[in-house]
């Protein structure tokens, strides 16, 4: 936060400085988001045996820039019976939300917009801001369908964020920080130094509990996303779309992008909590490589992580069914919270009694 | 700098809790109630207390606040009926208001009269505002601490046994008798002889 405004030219410059980085993140955000939409619907397609878009330009790679100008360019229908300034607002609001969140994100060292020491933190609070953008919506659309997906939306986002709450807390616990740099340094030098995987030896018994808190922030990210299999707000069989039944042209467009940027930022999120962030699986000695070439490389292998993670939502998307409405309560609050609960008693009474033992 | 900021969104905190009780529709209500939690939040991260901000973020808005709004849109609120009303209630609001106003201004003066005790540090000693509050909290008065958590479990377990029924002709669905079911015990094959019959 204050380093935002030590850049060169005083207080204006330094914030018009920012306000450039912040535009030039969204551009490339924004251009990495229609490919991965393509990849999305290539995964899935793949799976189903078809071949996917592949029309518009190479192998249909610009088939999501033509999705845009489609949506841009349609009529926006708001029906008459809608809370007008409400209708317009959640979309808006859904897709600056999604934004906010990553300007804590660190995608190289050092490559971070704000570098908050209450990061975590910070995301946690921005993704718990997202079920308004839904609630509104549906609410607002004034009509029968909108309104039940919202709800059970938003019934759904609040059961999932407490134990996500409690994952990310084991994980602040091993790192005696909420600064998501910090974080991510925190598991450089190796594989087995993820949390995912953390085979250290003085954590090696704690690797069970970790794996099990990353299957289940990888489990209720799919949940607070709505994908597949737990897309209930809008599932079609029941539901048409949810919350987005009324939606048309460009406030829908902006739902959707909304929606795959909160994605790509739980894929984010898994990668800086489990995945080690930038490091690479086995420690590549940097020697005197320029500081450029690191930060690249660093960039890509974040970059890599992430659409890892992003392939296998798509894979779930693909494979799983949907779940029922009461399994899914089942799930969140009689499985994961006891579980991420007893991690969270796990991990800090191993912290406390190496910390008194200095093992 | 600051200043302009502390300005900015002390006023839309101010104007939004006007809005809370200014709105006809409830539902408006309460999301101009959830604009001014968001902008303390904002308030408290100029003084430097980021953590307690985020909190505030997590807590009252993306929690408490998703529950009111959850219940307020549920409600079958008759707006006649609601401005009707407002006539019989204003005395007593006024009165409570008017009360409220006192306070303030008798602790107003009272604090004004007072030297200030030292200037208010977020960050006492160089430690982020999360390690001096756990500090406080987990290790001055853990016992108060745990107290209050006492408390709140006994509320909790007041509410459950408040709405706790027992139905005994419910059948529920048991996972794990469901995932444990093998093909025997539901499927038996007879090779049934013709004509004979089972």
């Amino acid at each position: 936060m204050e380093r935002m405004f030590e850049w060169g030219g005083g207080v204006w410059g330094g914030v018009g400085l920012a306000a450039l980085q912040v535009l030039a993140f969204m551009v490339v955000l924004l251009i990495s988001l229609a490919f991965l939409l393509l990849m999305d619907r290539k995964v899935w397609a793949a799976v189903q045996l078809r071949k996917g878009p592949n029309v518009v330009g190479p192998f249909g790679l610009l088939q999501s820039f033509a999705d845009f100008f489609k949506f841009v360019f349609k009529e926006i229908v708001i029906p008459a019976g809608a809370n007008k300034t409400v209708f317009i607002l959640a979309p808006i609001l859904t897709l600056t939300l999604a934004f906010v969140g990553w300007a804590v994100v660190p995608v190289a060292p050092g490559w971070v917009i704000a570098d908050l020491n209450v990061g975590v933190l910070y995301l946690f609070a921005i993704s718990s801001l997202g079920v308004y953008g839904i609630i509104m919506g549906g609410w607002a659309s004034n009509s029968k369908y909108p309104f039940l997906g919202a709800l059970r939306s938003a019934a759904q986002m609040v059961s999932y964020e407490v134990s996500i709450g409690f994952v990310i807390i084991t994980v602040l616990l091993l790192v005696g920080s909420m600064n998501l740099t910090d974080i991510v340094d925190s598991q450089a030098g190796g594989i087995w130094n993820w949390h995912a995987f953390l085979l250290r030896p003085d954590r090696i018994l704690l690797f069970p509990v970790m794996f099990t808190m990353f299957v289940i922030f990888f489990i209720s990210a799919l949940a607070e996303t709505n994908r597949p299999p737990f897309d209930l707000p809008e599932a079609e069989s029941e539901l048409v779309a949810g919350y987005q039944v009324e939606y048309s042209s460009t406030p829908y467009l902006l739902f959707m992008i909304g929606e795959y940027l909160n994605i790509v930022m739980m894929c984010a999120m898994l990668t800086i909590l489990f995945f080690g962030g930038w490091h690479s699986p086995i420690p590549i000695p940097v020697g005197d490589m320029p500081d450029w070439l690191i930060s690249l490389g660093s960039f890509l292998m974040f970059a890599v992580k992430v659409i890892f993670f992003f392939f296998l939502f798509a894979m779930v998307k693909a494979i799983v069914p949907r779940y029922r409405y009461d399994q899914l309560m089942r799930l969140g609050w009689k499985i994961f919270l006891p579980t991420s609960l007893a991690a969270v008693i796990l991990v800090s009474g191993y912290r406390v009694f190496t910390h008194q033992f200095g093992i | 700098m600051l200043l302009i900021a502390f300005y900015i969104l002390s006023s839309v905190v101010v104007l939004s809790a006007l809005f809370v009780i200014a709105a006809r529709n409830p539902v408006h209500s309460v999301l101009w109630l959830i604009c001014a939690f968001f902008t303390s939040a904002g308030l408290l991260v100029l003084i430097g207390a980021e953590f307690l901000a985020m909190l505030l973020v997590v807590v009252y808005v993306g929690a408490v606040a998703v529950l009111f709004l959850f219940v307020v849109m549920m409600l079958d609120v008759d707006f006649v009926e609601l401005k009707q009303g407002f006539l019989s209630y204003l005395p007593a609001g006024a009165l409570l208001g008017l009360a409220l106003l006192a306070e303030i201004a008798v602790v107003a003066v009272a604090a004004s009269s007072r030297a200030p005790s030292g200037t208010f540090d977020p960050k006492p000693g160089a430690q982020t505002n999360a390690e001096a509050l756990s500090k406080v909290i987990y290790t001055d008065n853990l016992l108060l601490f745990q107290m209050a958590g006492v408390v709140l479990l006994i509320a909790m377990i007041g509410a459950i046994v408040l709405t706790l029924r027992s139905r005994p002709h419910v059948r529920r669905q048991s996972a794990a008798q469901q995932t444990t079911r093998r093909r025997e015990d539901a499927v038996e094959l007879i090779d049934v002889k013709p004509g004979q019959g089972l």
